[in-house]
């Protein structure tokens, strides 16, 4: 079976995001350095209910959509 | 409600990817009660949506949400070639989130109806926290099947899959500062235009010198979405937000969107701004008013796909009744919590004929709105 260009590159990165994720990675920001990112003011997306109601306004006055999402938040501080 | 059609896949994406927002972590147990109200344009539209979150177990989250909008409309698209209507649409949906490790799985169904169209959601993501938890790697996929009808026509029915693909990647950059980079790919496929909305052509015999026909939409619509936000810790205890987005669509609908945003506590209250531009360009279709009848191949008078700017002003306070040292029974902390938006809309080539003005001297239509949002907040 022959893998395309993009095939290829996509399989790569994911090899290189597993191997990456695997690591021994030193995190230039320590668990112990995240308290400010913990604080509930610094969340992405503070009040989900809120968020969705205002996005579906825009959506319904505006052309575009997508691309506003909170995905993810990586603070590690649980 | 033909116009709220477009917002489901996305409004529920919303939800899942909100489920998501820590991927080693799985969301708190929480509850909301919200009231909005929507006022501008002749449109008015109003009702509740409750959320429930609770964990189950240490790795399961299950989340409902109840969603009603009651729409009482007399937009200038209704008083120009309609009547005056009232309509009721209920979404509701069922989510459940897995964490494994690092990774986060989320399925989410979501069920909205209305008197004359139907929308079904389901969609699938997965969070990867990775790089010692700095970044979080988030892939989702929605898929939408929506049925189009016509309430003075029972036998009208058409259909519209929406595929909606996206990748997001949120990164702490310093021990203050936590940034986000988010793509997204929707495509339309099926009955994409208003059943009831008609275009307009100069016709010399018309007592206006205009006359209607109904808009004719393509069949399918392709749009990317790329959008970065970045928050700030500031050092006294307040943080600052800053988003951009940039968007383009095969109708050649081109975006910018830009905002800002401070949020401020003092003790248990957290007071909040933000400003909203954005500005876009009109679909390839779009005409004020067209030379003939059936002078293109598609044709659309649709004010959203005309080109605009608007610009949003938001104020919000939050007063927190319940805190977290002391607790009441099983509620650990509880907010209530307020907020009013203007929200100021410039169209540059949509005319207001409900003036009666004289062919080619009508002014252009603009619209403000109130946006009021009311809501309780309970962690347990």
């Amino acid at each position: 079976m022959r893998i395309n260009k993009t095939g290829r590159f996509l399989l790569f990165s994911c090899v290189l995001l597993g191997a990456a994720g695997c690591s021994n990675f030193e995190p230039w920001v320590k668990p112990y350095e995240r308290d400010r990112l913990a604080d509930p003011i610094m969340a992405l997306d503070t009040d989900p209910v809120s968020s969705a109601y205002i996005q579906h306004v825009y959506e319904a006055r505006e052309g575009a959509r997508g691309g506003e999402g909170a995905a993810g938040g990586g603070c590690g501080c649980n | 409600m033909q116009h709220f059609r477009s917002i489901f896949v996305l409004t529920a994406a919303l939800l899942v990817s909100g489920g998501s927002a820590l991927a080693g972590v799985l969301p708190e147990d929480r509850s909301d009660i919200l009231y909005h109200l929507y006022d501008g344009g002749g449109v008015a539209i109003d009702g509740p949506s409750v959320l429930v979150r609770k964990q189950v177990g240490k790795s399961l989250s299950f989340v409902g949400n109840y969603y009603v909008d009651m729409i009482s409309s007399a937009s200038i698209d209704v008083i120009t070639t309609a009547s005056p209507y009232d309509e009721e649409r209920t979404q509701w949906s069922l989510g459940m989130d897995y964490l494994r490790g690092n990774t986060t799985m989320s399925v989410n169904y979501v069920s909205s109806e209305e008197s004359d169209f139907d929308a079904k959601t389901y969609s699938f993501s997965v969070s990867q926290d990775m790089f010692g938890d700095l970044t979080t790697l988030t892939l989702s996929y929605a898929l939408s099947d929506d049925l189009v009808g016509n309430s003075s026509d029972p036998t009208f029915e058409r259909e519209v899959d929406r595929q909606q693909y996206g990748v997001g990647v949120t990164q702490i950059l310093t021990r203050n500062m936590i940034a986000s980079l988010n793509f997204t790919t929707i495509t339309d496929e099926g009955y994409l235009n208003n059943p009831y909305r008609s275009v307009r052509y100069l016709d010399p015999g018309a007592g206006r010198g205009f006359s209607y026909e109904p808009e004719l939409y393509p069949n399918t619509r392709t749009s990317n979405a790329v959008g970065l936000r970045a928050k700030y810790f500031l050092p006294y205890r307040a943080a600052l937000e800053a988003e951009y987005r940039f968007f383009t669509d095969t109708w050649d609908i081109e975006s910018h969107t830009a905002s800002i945003a401070y949020t401020h506590p003092m003790g248990p209250f957290v007071f909040s701004a933000k400003y909203r531009w954005y500005d876009q360009t009109g679909a390839h279709f779009y005409r004020d008013i067209f030379p003939r009848a059936e002078a293109t191949n598609f044709r659309g008078r649709d004010k959203e796909i005309s080109p605009l700017t608007s610009n949003t002003l938001k104020l919000a306070g939050s007063y927190e009744f319940i805190g977290d040292t002391k607790g009441w029974r099983f509620i650990k902390r509880a907010t209530v919590n307020a907020s009013y938006s203007l929200l100021s809309v410039d169209y540059h080539d949509f005319s207001d004929i409900s003036a009666g003005a004289l062919l080619g001297e009508e002014p252009l239509y603009d619209l403000e709105a109130d946006i009021v949002q009311v809501f309780f907040s309970f962690w347990y």
